[in-house]
Protein backbone atom coordinates (compact mmCIF):
# COMPACT_ATOMS: atom_id res chain seq x y z
CA UNK A 1 0.00 0.00 0.00
CA UNK A 2 1.18 3.45 -0.83
CA UNK A 3 2.16 5.54 2.14
CA UNK A 4 3.32 9.05 2.62
CA UNK A 5 7.04 8.55 2.88
CA UNK A 6 8.06 12.16 2.57
CA UNK A 7 4.92 13.87 3.68
CA UNK A 8 5.24 17.51 2.75
CA UNK A 9 2.65 19.87 4.05
CA UNK A 10 -0.92 19.01 3.39
CA UNK A 11 -2.30 20.71 0.35
CA UNK A 12 -5.82 21.25 -0.91
CA UNK A 13 -6.97 19.34 -3.96
CA UNK A 14 -10.12 19.28 -6.04
CA UNK A 15 -12.23 16.16 -6.38
CA UNK A 16 -15.09 15.64 -8.78
CA UNK A 17 -18.33 14.21 -7.45
CA UNK A 18 -19.00 10.99 -9.40
CA UNK A 19 -21.87 9.60 -7.34
CA UNK A 20 -24.15 10.48 -4.44
CA UNK A 21 -26.32 8.09 -2.51
CA UNK A 22 -28.75 8.74 0.33
CA UNK A 23 -28.01 6.37 3.22
CA UNK A 24 -30.70 7.54 5.65
CA UNK A 25 -32.98 10.59 5.82
CA UNK A 26 -30.11 12.60 7.29
CA UNK A 27 -27.00 11.05 5.79
CA UNK A 28 -25.64 10.89 2.30
CA UNK A 29 -22.60 9.23 0.75
CA UNK A 30 -20.60 11.28 -1.71
CA UNK A 31 -18.09 9.56 -3.98
CA UNK A 32 -15.28 11.69 -5.38
CA UNK A 33 -12.74 11.03 -8.06
CA UNK A 34 -9.36 12.35 -6.87
CA UNK A 35 -6.72 11.99 -9.59
CA UNK A 36 -3.91 13.12 -7.25
CA UNK A 37 -4.92 10.86 -4.36
CA UNK A 38 -1.93 9.23 -2.62
CA UNK A 39 -3.99 6.45 -1.09
CA UNK A 40 -5.34 6.20 2.42
CA UNK A 41 -5.77 3.79 5.30
CA UNK A 42 -9.07 2.74 6.83
CA UNK A 43 -10.02 5.14 9.61
CA UNK A 44 -8.44 8.28 8.16
CA UNK A 45 -10.34 11.46 7.38
CA UNK A 46 -10.23 14.47 5.10
CA UNK A 47 -10.84 18.15 5.71
CA UNK A 48 -13.41 19.66 3.33
CA UNK A 49 -13.34 23.39 2.60
CA UNK A 50 -16.13 25.49 1.15
CA UNK A 51 -15.46 29.01 -0.07
CA UNK A 52 -18.32 31.47 -0.56
CA UNK A 53 -18.29 34.12 -3.28
CA UNK A 54 -17.28 36.77 -0.74
CA UNK A 55 -14.26 34.71 0.31
CA UNK A 56 -15.76 33.38 3.54
CA UNK A 57 -14.50 29.90 4.21
CA UNK A 58 -15.75 27.04 6.32
CA UNK A 59 -13.83 23.85 6.97
CA UNK A 60 -14.94 20.52 8.42
CA UNK A 61 -13.44 17.07 8.93
CA UNK A 62 -15.20 14.03 7.47
CA UNK A 63 -14.23 10.40 7.83
CA UNK A 64 -13.53 8.37 4.74
CA UNK A 65 -16.09 5.55 4.40
CA UNK A 66 -14.51 3.74 1.47
CA UNK A 67 -11.65 1.26 1.72
CA UNK A 68 -8.15 1.97 0.37
CA UNK A 69 -8.83 -0.60 -2.34
CA UNK A 70 -11.21 1.82 -4.10
CA UNK A 71 -8.65 4.63 -4.51
CA UNK A 72 -8.45 7.02 -6.33
CA UNK A 73 -12.15 7.09 -5.61
CA UNK A 74 -12.99 8.19 -2.11
CA UNK A 75 -16.41 8.09 -0.49
CA UNK A 76 -17.44 10.29 2.43
CA UNK A 77 -20.66 9.77 4.35
CA UNK A 78 -21.95 13.05 5.69
CA UNK A 79 -24.65 13.61 8.30
CA UNK A 80 -26.74 16.74 7.85
CA UNK A 81 -26.65 19.02 10.88
CA UNK A 82 -29.54 21.43 10.57
CA UNK A 83 -27.59 24.40 11.86
CA UNK A 84 -24.41 23.37 10.06
CA UNK A 85 -22.52 25.54 7.62
CA UNK A 86 -21.08 22.76 5.53
CA UNK A 87 -23.14 19.58 5.89
CA UNK A 88 -26.43 21.02 4.49
CA UNK A 89 -24.54 22.01 1.33
CA UNK A 90 -22.85 18.61 1.03
CA UNK A 91 -26.04 16.62 1.61
CA UNK A 92 -28.53 18.77 -0.31
CA UNK A 93 -26.82 21.00 -2.86
CA UNK A 94 -23.84 19.05 -4.13
CA UNK A 95 -24.46 17.27 -7.45
CA UNK A 96 -22.62 14.77 -9.64
CA UNK A 97 -20.10 16.70 -11.72
CA UNK A 98 -19.51 19.36 -9.04
CA UNK A 99 -16.02 19.92 -7.68
CA UNK A 100 -15.18 19.76 -4.00
CA UNK A 101 -12.05 21.07 -2.31
CA UNK A 102 -10.43 18.80 0.25
CA UNK A 103 -7.14 17.79 1.79
CA UNK A 104 -5.98 14.49 3.17
CA UNK A 105 -5.74 11.75 4.04
CA UNK A 106 -5.23 12.84 7.64
CA UNK A 107 -4.48 10.72 10.68
CA UNK A 108 -2.36 7.72 11.55
CA UNK A 109 -3.72 7.06 15.02
CA UNK A 110 -7.30 5.93 14.45
CA UNK A 111 -6.35 3.49 11.71
CA UNK A 112 -6.77 -0.24 11.20
CA UNK A 113 -5.13 -2.34 8.54
CA UNK A 114 -5.66 -6.07 8.04
CA UNK A 115 -2.07 -6.88 9.03
CA UNK A 116 -2.62 -5.29 12.45
CA UNK A 117 -4.71 -8.35 13.29
CA UNK A 118 -7.20 -8.57 16.12
CA UNK A 119 -9.52 -9.66 17.46
CA UNK A 120 -11.14 -6.43 16.47
CA UNK A 121 -13.84 -4.65 18.44
CA UNK A 122 -15.61 -1.75 16.76
CA UNK A 123 -18.04 0.40 18.75
CA UNK A 124 -20.08 2.98 16.85
CA UNK A 125 -22.59 5.59 17.92
CA UNK A 126 -24.69 7.11 15.11
CA UNK A 127 -22.60 8.45 12.25
CA UNK A 128 -19.52 7.28 14.16
CA UNK A 129 -19.99 4.14 12.08
CA UNK A 130 -18.35 5.85 9.07
CA UNK A 131 -14.61 5.30 9.75
CA UNK A 132 -15.42 1.86 11.21
CA UNK A 133 -17.23 0.99 7.97
CA UNK A 134 -14.03 1.83 6.09
CA UNK A 135 -12.31 -0.76 8.33
CA UNK A 136 -15.02 -3.37 7.67
CA UNK A 137 -14.91 -2.70 3.93
CA UNK A 138 -11.12 -2.93 3.96
CA UNK A 139 -11.34 -6.16 5.95
CA UNK A 140 -13.67 -7.60 3.28
CA UNK A 141 -11.67 -6.28 0.32
CA UNK A 142 -8.43 -7.67 1.78
CA UNK A 143 -10.20 -11.00 2.45
CA UNK A 144 -9.09 -10.75 6.04
CA UNK A 145 -10.35 -13.37 8.48
CA UNK A 146 -9.56 -11.30 11.58
CA UNK A 147 -12.29 -12.05 14.13
CA UNK A 148 -14.37 -8.88 14.36
CA UNK A 149 -17.31 -7.66 16.38
CA UNK A 150 -19.23 -4.45 15.80
CA UNK A 151 -21.52 -2.90 18.38
CA UNK A 152 -23.55 -0.18 16.69
CA UNK A 153 -25.91 2.15 18.53
CA UNK A 154 -28.58 4.12 16.63
CA UNK A 155 -31.72 5.91 17.71
CA UNK A 156 -34.03 3.93 15.41
CA UNK A 157 -33.85 1.39 12.61
CA UNK A 158 -34.42 4.16 10.02
CA UNK A 159 -31.25 5.86 11.25
CA UNK A 160 -29.02 2.80 10.84
CA UNK A 161 -26.47 3.71 8.18
CA UNK A 162 -25.26 0.92 5.80
CA UNK A 163 -27.95 -1.45 7.13
CA UNK A 164 -28.15 -3.75 4.08
CA UNK A 165 -24.41 -3.76 3.51
CA UNK A 166 -23.75 -4.74 7.13
CA UNK A 167 -26.15 -7.67 6.70
CA UNK A 168 -24.31 -8.74 3.55
CA UNK A 169 -20.90 -8.47 5.22
CA UNK A 170 -22.08 -10.64 8.12
CA UNK A 171 -23.43 -13.28 5.70
CA UNK A 172 -20.14 -13.26 3.84
CA UNK A 173 -17.83 -13.68 6.81
CA UNK A 174 -18.26 -16.22 9.57
CA UNK A 175 -15.69 -14.25 11.57
CA UNK A 176 -17.78 -11.07 11.67
CA UNK A 177 -20.61 -10.43 14.14
CA UNK A 178 -22.73 -7.30 14.39
CA UNK A 179 -24.76 -6.39 17.49
CA UNK A 180 -27.09 -3.45 17.28
CA UNK A 181 -28.89 -1.36 19.83
CA UNK A 182 -31.77 1.00 19.05
CA UNK A 183 -32.05 3.54 21.82
CA UNK A 184 -35.31 5.38 21.05
CA UNK A 185 -37.61 3.30 18.87
CA UNK A 186 -37.62 -0.39 18.03
CA UNK A 187 -39.64 -2.07 15.29
CA UNK A 188 -42.00 -4.94 16.22
CA UNK A 189 -40.07 -8.15 16.70
CA UNK A 190 -36.73 -6.37 17.26
CA UNK A 191 -34.24 -8.86 18.67
CA UNK A 192 -31.30 -6.52 19.26
CA UNK A 193 -30.63 -4.33 22.29
CA UNK A 194 -33.06 -1.52 23.12
CA UNK A 195 -31.06 0.79 25.39
CA UNK A 196 -28.00 2.99 25.52
CA UNK A 197 -24.72 1.17 25.72
CA UNK A 198 -23.84 0.06 29.23
CA UNK A 199 -21.51 -2.22 31.10
CA UNK A 200 -23.66 -5.32 30.70
CA UNK A 201 -23.94 -4.81 26.93
CA UNK A 202 -20.22 -4.29 26.47
CA UNK A 203 -19.49 -7.26 28.70
CA UNK A 204 -21.61 -9.39 26.36
CA UNK A 205 -20.27 -8.01 23.09
CA UNK A 206 -16.63 -7.10 23.77
CA UNK A 207 -14.09 -9.88 23.58
CA UNK A 208 -12.84 -11.47 26.79
CA UNK A 209 -10.10 -9.28 28.25
CA UNK A 210 -7.59 -12.11 27.92
CA UNK A 211 -7.95 -12.01 24.13
CA UNK A 212 -6.63 -8.43 24.13
CA UNK A 213 -8.89 -7.03 21.41
CA UNK A 214 -7.88 -4.01 19.40
CA UNK A 215 -10.71 -1.57 19.93
CA UNK A 216 -11.92 1.44 17.94
CA UNK A 217 -14.71 3.59 19.35
CA UNK A 218 -16.28 6.38 17.32
CA UNK A 219 -19.32 8.54 17.97
CA UNK A 220 -20.45 11.70 19.71
CA UNK A 221 -18.20 12.76 22.60
CA UNK A 222 -20.42 11.49 25.49
CA UNK A 223 -20.91 8.15 23.73
CA UNK A 224 -17.19 7.69 23.18
CA UNK A 225 -16.29 8.64 26.74
CA UNK A 226 -18.91 6.29 28.18
CA UNK A 227 -17.85 3.36 26.02
CA UNK A 228 -14.12 3.88 26.64
CA UNK A 229 -14.61 4.22 30.41
CA UNK A 230 -16.67 1.02 30.55
CA UNK A 231 -14.12 -0.92 28.51
CA UNK A 232 -11.36 0.19 30.88
CA UNK A 233 -13.57 -0.74 33.85
CA UNK A 234 -14.02 -4.20 32.32
CA UNK A 235 -10.24 -4.52 32.33
CA UNK A 236 -9.32 -3.79 28.71
CA UNK A 237 -5.96 -2.11 28.18
CA UNK A 238 -6.38 1.64 27.60
CA UNK A 239 -3.54 1.59 25.08
CA UNK A 240 -5.51 -0.79 22.86
CA UNK A 241 -8.66 1.36 22.91
CA UNK A 242 -8.57 4.07 20.26
CA UNK A 243 -11.26 6.70 20.21
CA UNK A 244 -12.48 9.27 17.76
CA UNK A 245 -14.94 11.85 18.96
CA UNK A 246 -17.37 12.96 16.35
CA UNK A 247 -18.89 16.36 16.25
CA UNK A 248 -19.07 19.62 14.43
CA UNK A 249 -15.69 21.29 14.32
CA UNK A 250 -15.93 25.03 14.76
CA UNK A 251 -16.19 27.44 11.92
CA UNK A 252 -13.02 28.88 10.61
CA UNK A 253 -12.72 32.39 9.28
CA UNK A 254 -10.08 33.17 6.76
CA UNK A 255 -9.69 36.79 5.96
CA UNK A 256 -7.31 36.30 3.08
CA UNK B 1 -19.53 29.87 22.61
CA UNK B 2 -20.23 26.19 23.11
CA UNK B 3 -17.05 24.23 22.81
CA UNK B 4 -17.21 20.72 21.57
CA UNK B 5 -14.51 18.39 22.79
CA UNK B 6 -12.99 16.45 19.95
CA UNK B 7 -9.62 14.81 19.76
CA UNK B 8 -6.33 15.42 18.11
CA UNK B 9 -7.47 13.51 15.03
CA UNK B 10 -9.75 16.40 14.12
CA UNK B 11 -7.01 18.98 14.66
CA UNK B 12 -4.34 17.15 12.65
CA UNK B 13 -5.21 18.93 9.40
CA UNK B 14 -4.53 22.30 11.02
CA UNK B 15 -1.23 21.10 12.47
CA UNK B 16 -0.16 19.55 9.17
CA UNK B 17 -0.50 22.95 7.51
CA UNK B 18 2.54 23.84 9.62
CA UNK B 19 4.41 20.60 10.32
CA UNK B 20 5.37 18.28 7.45
CA UNK B 21 4.68 15.16 9.54
CA UNK B 22 1.79 12.88 10.34
CA UNK B 23 0.67 14.68 13.48
CA UNK B 24 -1.82 12.30 15.12
CA UNK B 25 1.11 10.04 16.03
CA UNK B 26 3.36 12.90 17.18
CA UNK B 27 4.13 12.51 20.91
CA UNK B 28 3.63 15.52 23.15
CA UNK B 29 5.01 15.72 26.68
CA UNK B 30 2.88 17.97 28.88
CA UNK B 31 4.93 20.75 30.46
CA UNK B 32 2.47 20.78 33.36
CA UNK B 33 2.11 17.18 34.54
CA UNK B 34 4.71 15.34 32.48
CA UNK B 35 2.21 12.97 30.84
CA UNK B 36 3.10 12.01 27.30
CA UNK B 37 0.72 10.76 24.70
CA UNK B 38 0.11 10.98 20.99
CA UNK B 39 -1.70 14.05 19.69
CA UNK B 40 -4.42 11.80 18.25
CA UNK B 41 -5.40 10.77 21.78
CA UNK B 42 -5.31 14.28 23.26
CA UNK B 43 -8.40 16.44 23.61
CA UNK B 44 -9.03 19.13 21.02
CA UNK B 45 -11.33 22.14 21.14
CA UNK B 46 -11.92 23.80 17.80
CA UNK B 47 -13.77 27.03 17.25
CA UNK B 48 -13.61 30.20 15.21
CA UNK B 49 -10.63 31.61 17.10
CA UNK B 50 -8.49 28.55 16.48
CA UNK B 51 -7.73 25.18 17.96
CA UNK B 52 -6.57 24.20 21.44
CA UNK B 53 -5.10 20.78 22.10
CA UNK B 54 -5.30 19.74 25.72
CA UNK B 55 -3.54 17.16 27.89
CA UNK B 56 -5.73 14.13 28.48
CA UNK B 57 -4.49 13.78 32.04
CA UNK B 58 -4.44 17.32 33.49
CA UNK B 59 -6.38 19.25 30.83
CA UNK B 60 -3.65 21.91 30.48
CA UNK B 61 -3.45 23.56 27.06
CA UNK B 62 -0.61 21.87 25.17
CA UNK B 63 -0.82 23.65 21.84
CA UNK B 64 -2.82 26.61 20.67
CA UNK B 65 -2.91 27.22 16.95
CA UNK B 66 -4.64 29.91 14.94
CA UNK B 67 -4.50 30.97 11.30
CA UNK B 68 -5.35 34.62 10.89
CA UNK B 69 -4.95 36.74 7.77
CA UNK B 70 -2.18 34.66 6.29
CA UNK B 71 -0.28 34.16 9.55
CA UNK B 72 0.01 31.09 11.71
CA UNK B 73 0.09 31.73 15.46
CA UNK B 74 1.41 28.83 17.46
CA UNK B 75 1.58 28.87 21.27
CA UNK B 76 3.35 25.76 22.53
CA UNK B 77 4.13 26.75 26.11
CA UNK B 78 2.26 23.68 27.34
CA UNK B 79 4.55 21.19 25.61
CA UNK B 80 8.01 20.44 26.92
CA UNK B 81 8.90 18.01 24.11
CA UNK B 82 7.16 17.39 20.81
CA UNK B 83 8.41 14.26 19.10
CA UNK B 84 7.59 13.64 15.44
CA UNK B 85 8.43 10.61 13.37
CA UNK B 86 10.07 10.98 9.97
CA UNK B 87 8.28 9.45 7.02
Amino acid sequence: MERRTLLGRLSWQLGEVVATRPETARTKSITLDLPGWRGHRAGQHVDVRLTAEDGYRAERSYSIASPPEEAPRVTLTVERLDDGEVSPYLTEELRVGDKLELRGPIGGYFVWEAEMGGPLLLVAGGSGIVPLMAMLRHRAAAESTVATRLLYSSRSLEEVIYRDELDRLVKRSAMLAVAQTLTRAQPPGWTGYSRRIDLQMLREVAWPVAQRPLTFVCGPTPFVETAAAILVELGHEPARIKTERFGPTGEKHDGE
Amino acid sequence: MMENKLDGNAAAGNLEEIFPFEMTLAQATCAGCGAHDVIGAAGAYMHGMGTIIRCNRCDAALIRVAHIRGHYLLDMRGVSVLQMKEG
